[in-house]
């Protein structure tokens, strides 16, 4: 691997493997751009946060080599950790020490001069949106308010790289988009973001190149258009008046191209083989079958796609059911 | 200032900060030892007649026992503390910084030593005002707390490694009745000459915690005793390096970065 690019990630055949357990990450290839932002999306119990614990030299891996801001992560541990910072997976944060107390703590820690604490404190409190909040007790915080800190916490030696994982799991619509500015704002700035998330939409408003883990191996990577445009075709999706009609309308569909399975509300949907221009004639199949129709919509290909094509599966609830493949990753937590 | 020392300064500051910011720590080591002492004292101060009793009041000689009860709190109270910090993943922050190990278990021990210092203040304080003897004076006094501030160091190490080793606070708490079990299996009730049980004697003999009363007691009661002094100080000088020493090794583990 080339020393060149100083503030990015490389990563060859990167392995974790729990004891009694499957490989959590099976292999993976990575190469991220400095200043880029690479979302890496996939379900829980992919290998995503065991992917970002070994990059973040918290957990040896088995095989493979990566180097993160050009040293090595297992023979330059110090000089890895001297140069990232990352937000891990649950704000992990003192309930008992305000806001500035943390900042306190974290940039003395890193080693800032004393003189320059108190400023760069204040600096990325009033960045977050947290001067007000900063002699509050963390306790008193709110999810976003937590997730908020913790950026500031992970930028307090002014990282080249940044590892967020799973940043905006659990807050709601109004902190995830204040925080998805933050990012794309340290972005601008040439940090280098790597994030692991779970949400289409963020890996796709955010990411300049998406990796889509599953099972511990990468299973497609590429920008946000790439991937959708190797999918190309969109989606129909009909959703009738009367529920029980799911099977008929399904049974309508097929002849339009391969069936994306039962949706959410209800309905059923299909990749349209000759798309878009399909659509009067699935209206006018809809109508011969004698179906009423609730709702008709048609999809341009998301992310999802993406996934569904690569893995046979829909990312939302992939990870779910998967027999200890949370326990797995939490064994990894040194 | 040293990078080191200031990691180590930080870390206590938050240890302390943390300490004071939990009255549920403070108050039950405060209150519980000493409603002990009063129950104890009262309850057996008929003992002071058995021939052989080193002193005619018994609050004085009870009076060594709040404070090995106060270290066994600390244990607790720090070992919690960490376990905590594991649990929170607080801990992995801690790992992403340039932060010594050292540093780290110095830092937290910190809590304990302030939890220690008034514990013991407390303890002398309202056992002098029930009316216990201090035969030592108040150099005899400083001793007490230097001592008994050790040997809540002593045992907050023991926490540490428990912590780090088990990673949860319910291992933590779960040693607690245990390391009760070594105060009682002491001669905490009576001097070690006057246990008369053959079993209980030989227990009481080879338990470390008899000879760390003692050494309160030989300020309480007989004034300047050295040898039991420096015994006391040398108990708790081992306990705290076996437990240092294996905290440091649990921490080497725990912490697995690269």
């Amino acid at each position: 691997m080339e020393q060149a690019d100083k503030a990015g990630i490389e990563a060859e055949g990167l392995v974790r493997e729990f004891k009694n357990g499957p490989r959590a990450v099976d292999g993976i290839d990575l190469r991220v751009a400095p200043g880029e932002i690479y979302g890496f999306l996939g379900p829980n119990g992919a290998g995503k946060s065991t992917t970002v614990l070994m990059l973040t030299t918290l957990l040896p891996p088995t095989a493979g080599t990566a180097r993160v801001a050009g040293f090595d992560i297992v023979r330059e541990g110090g000089e890895v950790r001297g140069a990232i910072g990352a937000a891990l997976q649950e704000a992990a944060l003192d309930p008992l020490l305000t806001g500035r107390e943390h900042m306190r703590l974290q940039t003395a820690l890193h080693g800032l001069p004393k003189a320059e604490r108190g400023e760069r404190s204040v600096e990325l409190l009033a960045r977050v949106g947290l001067s007000e909040a900063a002699d509050r007790k963390v306790g008193q915080y709110s999810g976003g308010m937590k997730r908020r800190l913790d950026l500031a916490l992970a930028l307090a030696h002014r990282p080249r790289i940044l590892f967020l994982d799973e940043p905006t799991t659990g807050l709601d619509i109004q902190s995830r988009t204040a925080l998805w500015d933050e990012v794309a704002g340290l972005a601008k700035e040439g940090v280098t973001v790597f994030l692991t998330t779970q949400y289409l939409e963020e890996a796709d408003a955010l990411a300049d190149r998406v990796g889509i883990i599953d099972h511990g191996k990468i299973v497609a990577e590429g920008t946000p258009a790439e991937l959708k445009a190797e999918i190309g075709r969109p989606t129909v999706e009909a959703v009738p008046h009367d529920l029980d009609d799911q099977a008929r309308v399904a049974e309508a569909l097929r002849p339009f191209g391969e069936e994306s399975g039962a949706t959410k509300r209800g309905g059923a949907a299909v990749r349209l083989e000759g798309g878009e221009s399909q659509l009067a004639d699935v209206v006018r199949a809809l109508d011969a079958a004698g179906l009423a129709i609730e709702q008709l919509q048609l999809h341009a290909p998301s992310l999802d796609d993406v996934f569904l094509a690569k893995t046979g599966r829909s990312l939302e609830g992939a990870g779910e059911g998967e027999p200890g493949s949370e326990e797995m990753e939490a064994v990894g937590v040194p | 200032m040293s990078a080191h020392t200031t990691q180590v300064g930080q870390l206590a500051r938050r240890s302390v900060l943390r300490t004071l910011r939990q009255p549920g720590q403070i108050v039950p080591a405060l209150i519980f030892p000493l409603f002990l002492l009063a129950v104890n004292s009262g309850g057996l101060k008929d003992a002071t007649n058995l021939p052989g009793f080193p002193t005619s009041s018994y609050l004085t000689f009870a009076l060594a026992v709040p404070f090995m009860q106060g270290a066994l709190f600390s244990v607790m109270n720090a070992g919690t503390d960490l376990a905590r910090d594991i649990e929170t993943g607080f801990l992995n922050r801690l790992a992403l910084t340039p932060l010594r190990g050292a540093a780290l278990l110095g830092g937290l021990l910190a809590g304990a030593i302030v939890l220690g210092l008034v514990q013991a203040a407390t303890y002398l304080l309202v056992g002098l005002l029930a009316g216990a003897e201090l035969a030592a004076g108040v150099g005899g006094a400083l001793v007490i707390v230097v001592l008994s501030v050790s040997i809540t160091v002593a045992f907050g190490t023991l926490g540490l490694f428990v912590a780090l080793r088990s990673g949860t606070a319910e291992a933590v708490q779960g040693m607690f009745p245990l390391f009760f079990v070594l105060l009682f299996l002491s001669s905490m009730a009576l001097p070690l000459e006057l246990l008369q049980t053959d079993w209980f004697h030989t227990v009481a003999s080879i338990n470390p915690v008899s000879y760390l009363l003692q050494a309160f007691r030989s300020l309480l009661i007989e004034g300047w005793n050295l040898g039991e002094l420096a015994l006391g100080f040398a108990i708790a000088a081992a306990i705290g390096a076996i437990g240092m020493t294996a905290a440091t090794a649990a921490l080497k583990t725990r912490l697995v970065r690269t």
